[in-house]
């Protein structure tokens, strides 16, 4: 689950990392009262999206007066952005965060992500921030430095040092960043990130160390025990059928083909859209409909399945592992009935009781394509596409 | 033979009086496995499926001694179970459990690894031998006893690439889910390293996906240390890089994790490439009539 900014900056406050005084606004009203409190005479203007790339999309502004913060906010607020970062629709700007001004000397580059080679938390650090850091690691990797954290000890005063000297700190900003360091890690574990980035991470005009930035992604199998975490939560970034699967325990993925797949397990999922496009097809979606194909399931997968007017035909790959393909194939027709399918469905069912799944599948006297082969299935569906 | 479990395997159920534990517990009886017991914190002095209930592993361990878990315990408390398994000198932990948080796992496979344990999983089908034993939620019936080793990550991958050497009369060795997660207990070359030990296994199919460098670890391993031939098939091949949220999961891949990087490095290593998911069996057929 990703955050926006203002909640990153505000879990940063909280772990006493040093972060601007801002405001979060959802009405442009608001925008003169926020540049009030805040105080001072020149302030950035945010647009929170869930995605990275904002500077150059116009999402990030400099003004000079409140005037300019209210013009910003009318021009952003509940429209869409549109970044390098996201699709071509953009991602919804439903509030804006004001901040003071802070006059930049130099930018750098921290984050934190779970090392699976190390199988630890992993701090990269970089003296050149701002920029596209990616070009960075390829082109000058010298200008990188990789420092795993053990999550049980925590992190200590050289593994500081040794990403303060990448970062080319003094020794007072190297003094500084020794605590930063830690209540950096401390959140990571504390709040079951998976993901922290600060970029830019800046030396101020003052020469102080200062987070400019906070892109958090948290742990979606933690989010059970991080219930001030769940509260951030803002369903307007994602999809909505996306949103809508995942209420529903249903993990879906919105694509741009026009064969709608429902399989069991994400692996197959995965295996199944190749398949479609082995044989000169393209998948509307990926949905794992999960280990027990139900009814209520199955009904759930084809509403959301159709809800996509782009789809012509629905393959739907189930191997029946403990649950009987007579019974899915039972809750194959009744969720088709309920929703009230009016597209070809081609069915392959393997697994334990596949050839009388098959055969119920053929005496439905609906219009579904019954085939046991994946590859003969699969094709039909492309055929049936066209 | 066969690896990790066979029919004189004394296995200890974790979770053992929950709906999922009882269902695939009364399969693993029917299939054969040596099931010994289970424990239900709470529940110590009971009898489920016939067999006695423990409050404690170290119960267990004194009355029926065990030598492998299995674990069906909701996700919030797989770390407490595994390391209670681990802590209490169980050799073989498979955890089927899926939704573990990371950070759990980190603990989890730093102290597992100290030990010298083995930990398969979380969020995997866990581990069959045909005809001997069955330690997880697989179909029983799409396997036979033969000669292929199947390591996949994802559970109904390993179904089809087990159902297709099954068609073809090749029946397997043992097959093994390491799981998807990104902190999986073992990885595809802890697998591959008893493959290559076992004197039934004629041959490897290696079930990858995208994502992390898994696949690209194991090829470089396979190239230098593994005599039998692998076939693998990797998913993904047609999934969009998708939406992200800044750079650094990109950076620590380095620019790997694609399934073209996969395929590429696999094939580099010598490692037998099925195109496509239907037609691992084939491929598998084709390298050993060669």
């Amino acid at each position: 689950m990703n955050l926006h900014e203002f909640q990153g900056k505000a879990l940063f406050a909280e772990y006493d990392l040093p972060v601007s005084n801002g405001k979060v606004i959802y009405d442009a009203e608001d925008a003169l009262k926020a540049c009030r409190d805040i105080g001072g005479s020149k302030w950035v203007v945010k647009a929170q999206v869930h995605a990275g790339g904002r500077g150059k999309s116009g999402g990030v502004q400099l003004v000079d007066t409140p005037d300019d913060a209210i013009e910003f906010a009318k021009k952003w607020l509940g429209k869409r952005l549109v970044t390098y970062q996201t699709d071509s629709k953009g991602q919804l700007v439903n509030s804006i965060l004001i901040e003071e001004c802070t006059d930049i000397d130099k930018e750098l580059y921290l984050s934190a992500v779970i090392d699976r080679d190390s199988k630890r938390v992993v701090f990269i650090g970089s003296s050149e921030g701002g920029v596209n850091i990616e070009e960075v690691a390829k082109n000058t990797p010298e200008k990188i430095i990789y420092e795993p954290i053990d999550p049980l000890s925590g992190a200590q005063g050289f593994q500081a040092r040794k990403i303060a000297k990448v970062l080319k700190l003094d020794s007072t900003q190297t003094k500084q960043f020794t605590p930063m360091l830690k209540n950096f890690m401390k959140l990571f574990v504390e709040k079951d990130l998976s993901l922290l980035e600060i970029n830019p991470l800046v030396i101020t005009s003052g020469g102080n160390l200062h987070c400019l930035d906070a892109k958090i992604n948290i742990d979606a199998n933690a989010i059970y025990r991080q219930p001030q975490i769940a509260d951030m939560h803002d369903p307007s970034q994602e999809d909505p059928r996306e949103a809508e699967a995942a209420k529903n325990d249903l993990s879906y993925v919105s694509l741009d083909g026009n064969i709608g797949c429902m399989v069991n397990g994400a692996g197959l999922a995965m295996g199944t859209m190749d398949t479609i496009k082995y044989f000169g097809g393209n998948p509307a979606n990926f949905l794992d409909v999960g280990g027990t194909a139900t009814q209520e399931r199955v009904s759930k997968a084809f509403k959301i399945i159709l809800d996509d007017p782009e789809v012509k035909v629905v393959l739907v790959n189930i191997f029946g592992g403990i649950v009987r393909c007579d019974l899915i194939a039972e809750g194959v027709i009744a969720a088709i009935e309920e929703v009230g399918v009016e597209i070809p469905v081609v069915v392959r069912l393997e697994g334990n009781n596949a050839d009388l799944g098959s055969e119920i599948l053929s005496q439905a006297g609906i219009k579904i394509e019954s085939i046991n082969n994946l590859g003969d299935a699969a094709k039909k569906a492309v055929e049936l596409a066209k | 033979m066969s690896i990790l479990v066979n029919k004189d395997t004394r296995v200890i159920v974790q979770g053992f009086t929950g709906s999922q534990a009882t269902l695939h517990s009364e399969q693993a009886i029917e299939y054969g496995t040596n099931i010994v017991g289970g424990i239900t914190p709470g529940k110590g002095g009971q009898t489920h499926l016939g067999q006695p209930v423990f409050d404690t592993m170290e119960e267990a361990k004194k009355v029926v001694n065990p030598n492998a878990s299995l674990i069906f315990v909701p996700a919030p408390f797989c770390k407490d179970s595994i390391l209670e398994a681990a802590e209490s000198g169980i050799e073989l932990i498979i955890c089927i459990t899926e939704g573990v948080p990371t950070l759990d796992m980190l603990d989890v496979k730093k102290r597992v690894d100290e030990l010298g344990i083995t930990l398969i999983g979380p969020n995997c089908p866990g581990v069959i031998t045909p005809g001997e034993a069955k330690l997880g939620i697989m179909p029983a019936s799409i396997h036979m006893p033969g000669s292929i080793g199947i390591i996949s990550r994802s559970g109904t991958l390993t179904y089809e690439a087990v159902k297709q050497t099954t068609d073809l009369g090749l029946g397997q060795s043992s097959c093994v889910g390491i799981g998807g997660d990104p902190i999986p207990g073992s990885s595809f070359i802890d697998i591959l390293k008893l493959f290559e030990k076992d004197d039934q296994t004629k041959a490897i199919v290696m079930v990858g996906e995208i994502g992390g460098t898994a696949e690209e670890d194991a090829a470089e391993y396979i190239k230098n240390n593994i005599s039998k031939p692998v076939i693998s098939y990797i998913a993904g091949q047609t999934a969009p890089a998708g939406k992200r949220m800044g750079h650094a999961g990109a950076i620590i891949a380095g620019g790997k994790g694609t399934a073209a990087d996969k395929i590429l490095k696999l094939k580099e290593c010598g490692v037998h490439i099925a195109d496509n998911l239907v037609e691992i069996g084939a491929k598998v057929a084709e390298v050993l009539n060669k």
